[in-house]
């Protein structure tokens, strides 16, 4: 067995001490893929680890590993010294390793306190103030009497986070868990986790931030290819080398040049307010939006804000009653009460943020998925399905896209969140729409996948699309929309133009700073 | 939370003849579950498998009475599994079989002289859509009213039969017949041709099985087919694409009544030959357990309404041999429905004795 690479370089005062994780040599192969060959890691205790990697460098195999949900085919793992074979994540819980799970596993029909309940000895009575306090220490503010259901992805790793932290572990692993935040409530949660580790606790966080891990981490292992690439402190790197160090080339930024919109909106809302059906929903209040072609809007502000409603109100999931029907309009038609397949006829694309259940089925492999929107593609003819040229538009999703999969029959759930993202968005683009709506595009996908996303966004908008992209990551909207609104507690906040776009400003919108100025007559943006 | 002594977690790799298992397993206990009943009526164990199990097999008249049942089992189950598939509860196919016999007989009842050819398939029109027009009831009451199918199509059972009843009292009945609550028989236009002399199966077997063929390619080739059961297995996809909610349950509810309307007429124009009060003796909730046992897809359900047919005539054998009651059909059918489902949960859970919970992982 090879030299652990981690002990060559690092070589910090806490190599002193006992490691708390060590994995010497961990092997895992699928019948496709060596997803881990050989490798070797050390954790010691109140470390920040980061592992960094692409889709499909090896991370949620090593994770999936420590967790007891995988077995390794080779290697060791030692735990506080001794050698352990971690039997499953109840195993793992019992030893001390936590998990922040990236596809959440919680029950929607449950509430925040009842799901946290299953995983404590505590009832959800007694629960309830513990999170209340947790969501306050962290900023991460989440109702124990909500339903799940009813919660917004981002709230809902809320509860995952708190989840993880009420059981107390020794080990945290986070699979991106600032993805969701507000820019404001990274800060805290670093702090946070730093607090956690001067209590001797280690956390190994997933992230694609460079950015964060950076700040916060004190080692980073860069995986590609299932093999450790480096181990390096990630202070003394920039996002750049990382980046390389990651995929093993330099990152592309997409290329992007002035938007020259059409004169008539493709797209517009106007005074929509609308009331949820669930009592935890956001009230849209008011809102008025118009989306040209060639242009790319952006929509900010932390989910849970009204993000959800919005987009089921413009993609028609959610159908207004018809005496309403003109505060939704696709190019000049008032559409308000028609449903998503007509407006799908009108040229409007769409890509939601759940993926599997929703912008997929899950059960149904890659090929029947396509007929999910492609159908009238030349997919059917006189109402039967065309096998051969459904097949033919998911392997050319699945190349063009480069979805790493096992092929045009493999089922949606056994695709990664961010691969099966990358099939979804390379499925509406073929529909060739006019108006594509994309909430949340490039969460959960890898960095080079995620600029490859970004730039096709770019060049459909060259193209004279008009795209609207709602998103929690800001960075990812300064750099590529046009102009942008702000989402909070259901109010839309005026259009800032590229120009005038900085954190500060959007912040500020993010917490509402533009409500005032926005309710005095004459000064509504469109 | 009660703490039960087990867990039932997912299963995390399921063997691909798991599927094919569970009816296995759910016959197997049903047929065991049959000798014990029998035994018990005093019937020796060795003689009960024979009435039961082998009997159906023992003759020309007992084979052919096997496809006479397997027929209308075997047409209600597949028009019943489209409606399964895409969650549409339909548990009414007793009262669309029922009005299907009703509506078919009426052109044989009022031109009981007639010659002409075209009869047999007019009935078999009329009682498609007077099976299909009962259903309707409910997909209307659903996607207007949101009034659960299950409750809607189980108690308009009751008020077909009720309807019937009236019918063959009043003004359906045979004016010559003796104030028998039956209609007058049918003209030979009117009825299903014999395949073998002398015994009962008719054509109708072959009806049901070219309806298997097409509920296959409806299932998995048609579009339609598709968007069912993008509804039933993710409604919010569905809802993502576009596919109405409100027409899938009027097209699985209307197939579902067309099948059993169909079946109904071809009972009263087979081996009835006229309407009476017993049409079927349970075919339409019979078929219910064949949809599930066949897995609700199309081929299975040719086995399992084989196997359904096989219990019909070994109850009626044991019924006239042995003495055993009538209802011993019935329980061995509740038996079959319960140990499947029963065997279907561990295809994809298992089940782990210890206290200790597991949190429903995540990933995989």
């Amino acid at each position: 067995m090879k030299a652990s690479s981690d002990a060559t370089i690092s070589s910090s005062d806490r190599d002193q001490e006992a490691p708390l994780l060590e994995l010497v040599g961990v092997t895992k192969a699928f019948p496709a893929v060596l997803a881990n060959d050989d490798v070797s890691l050390r954790i010691q205790p109140g470390e920040i680890r980061a592992i960094l990697g692409e889709n499909g460098a090896g991370k949620s195999t090593l994770v999936k590993i420590i967790y007891g949900v995988l077995v390794p085919d080779a290697g060791e793992i030692r735990w506080r010294g001794e050698k352990v074979a971690i039997r499953n994540p109840a195993h793992a819980r019992a030893l001390g390793i936590g998990m922040v799970f990236q596809h959440f596993s919680l029950f929607e029909t449950l509430t925040v306190a009842e799901n946290i309940s299953l995983a404590t000895a505590q009832s959800p009575a007694e629960l309830e103030p513990a999170i209340v306090e947790f969501g306050d220490r962290f900023g991460l503010p989440v109702e124990p009497r909500a339903l799940v259901h009813s919660l917004s992805v981002g709230e809902r790793q809320r509860v995952e986070i708190i989840r993880c932290l009420l059981q107390d572990p020794r080990l945290i692993i986070m699979d991106e868990p600032t993805s969701v935040l507000p820019p404001s409530g990274i800060p805290p949660l670093f702090e946070t986790i730093r607090k956690l580790t001067e209590q001797g606790r280690a956390v190994l966080f997933i992230s694609h931030k460079l950015e964060e891990i950076r700040s916060l981490c004190h080692q980073a292992t860069v995986m590609r290819g299932g093999k450790v690439i480096a181990s390096v402190d990630p202070a003394k790197e920039t996002n750049e080398s990382l980046a390389h160090l990651m995929i093993g080339r330099d990152i592309p930024h997409p290329e992007r040049e002035a938007a020259t919109p059409a004169e008539n909106a493709a797209m517009a809302v106007r005074g929509l307010t609308y009331t949820p059906p669930d009592p935890f929903g956001t009230i849209l209040r008011d809102i008025s939006l118009s989306l040209h072609p060639g242009e790319i809007v952006g929509i900010a502000g932390v989910s849970g804000n009204g993000q959800r409603e919005l987009a089921a109100v413009l993609s028609g999931e959610t159908m207004l009653p018809s005496s309403r029907r003109d505060q939704v309009v696709i190019d000049g038609n008032a559409c308000g009460d028609i449903d998503s397949g007509k407006r799908r006829s009108l040229g409007l694309a769409f890509v939601p943020e759940e993926r599997n259940g929703r912008g997929a089925v899950p059960e149904m492999d890659l090929t029947k998925n396509a007929l999910l929107t492609a159908h009238s593609f030349g997919l059917t003819k006189r109402g039967f399905i065309q096998r051969p040229a459904a097949r033919a538009f998911a392997e050319r999703c699945i190349a063009e896209m480069d979805v790493r999969c096992g092929g045009w029959d493999a089922e949606a759930r056994s695709l990664s969140g961010g691969n099966l993202q990358k099939y979804i968005i390379g499925r509406e683009i073929r529909l060739q729409p006019q108006i594509l709506i994309a909430s949340q595009p490039t969460w959960g996908v890898d960095v080079g996948a995620a600029a490859a996303i970004r730039q096709q966004l770019v060049d459909l908008r060259d193209g004279g699309v008009a795209i609207l992209v709602i998103s929690e990551e800001l960075e990812e909207l300064l750099e590529i929309a046009d102009r942008l609104h702000v989402l909070f507690r259901g109010h839309l906040s005026p259009s800032i133009e590229r120009a005038r776009a900085n954190t500060t400003l959007i912040g500020d919108f993010m917490t509402g700073g533009f409500l005032a100025a926005d309710q005095a007559p004459g000064t509504a943006s469109l | 939370m009660i703490k039960m002594p087990w867990v039932i977690e997912t299963k995390s790799h399921r063997s691909p003849y798991a599927p094919l298992l569970a009816p296995l397993v759910a016959v197997a206990i049903t047929v065991c579950t049959g000798i014990i009943l029998l035994s018990l009526r005093g019937v020796p164990p060795g003689k009960a498998l024979f009435f039961l199990y082998f009997s159906p097999f023992s003759s020309a008249f007992n084979i052919s009475e096997v496809f006479l049942k397997m027929a209308p089992l075997l047409l209600i189950a597949q028009g019943l599994a489209i409606g399964f598939r895409a969650k549409v509860w339909n548990i009414g196919a007793e009262g669309q079989l029922l009005l299907g016999a009703i509506g078919a007989s009426l052109l044989p009842i009022f031109f009981n002289d007639s010659q002409n050819p075209l009869m047999l398939p007019a009935m078999a029109l009329i009682g498609g859509c007077f099976g299909m027009a009962w259903a309707g009831i409910a997909a209307w009451v659903r996607v207007r009213f949101n009034a659960n199918e299950i409750l809607v199509t189980l108690m308009l059972n009751s008020i077909a039969l009720q309807l019937l009843f009236y019918l063959v009292a009043g003004p359906l009945r045979d004016p010559f017949g003796f104030n028998f609550p039956q209609s007058a028989l049918f003209p030979e236009v009117g009825m299903l041709p014999i395949l073998v002399d002398g015994l009962r199966v008719n054509i109708s077997i072959f009806f049901a099985v070219i309806v298997t063929l097409l509920a296959w390619l409806f299932v998995e080739r048609s579009m339609i087919g598709y968007k069912l059961e993008v509804g039933g297995t993710a409604p919010d996809a569905a809802r993502y694409a576009g596919f109405g909610e409100g027409r899938a349950i009027w097209i699985a509810l209307l197939i579902g009544g067309a099948a059993a309307g169909l079946a109904g007429a071809f009972e009263a124009a087979g081996p009835l030959g006229q309407l009476q009060r017993n049409i079927s003796p349970g075919y339409g909730f019979a078929a219910i357990i064949v949809a599930f046992l066949g897995g609700l897809r199309a081929i299975g359900i040719l086995f399992a309404a084989f196997f359904m047919a096989v219990i019909f005539v070994g109850g009626d054998i044991a019924q006239t041999s042995a003495g055993v009651p009538f209802a011993v059909n019935i329980v061995l059918q509740g038996v079959l429905l319960v140990t499947y489902l029963a065997a279907r949960v561990f295809v994809d859970y298992r089940v782990r004795f210890g206290t200790k919970r597991r949190l429903p992982e995540g990933a995989h």
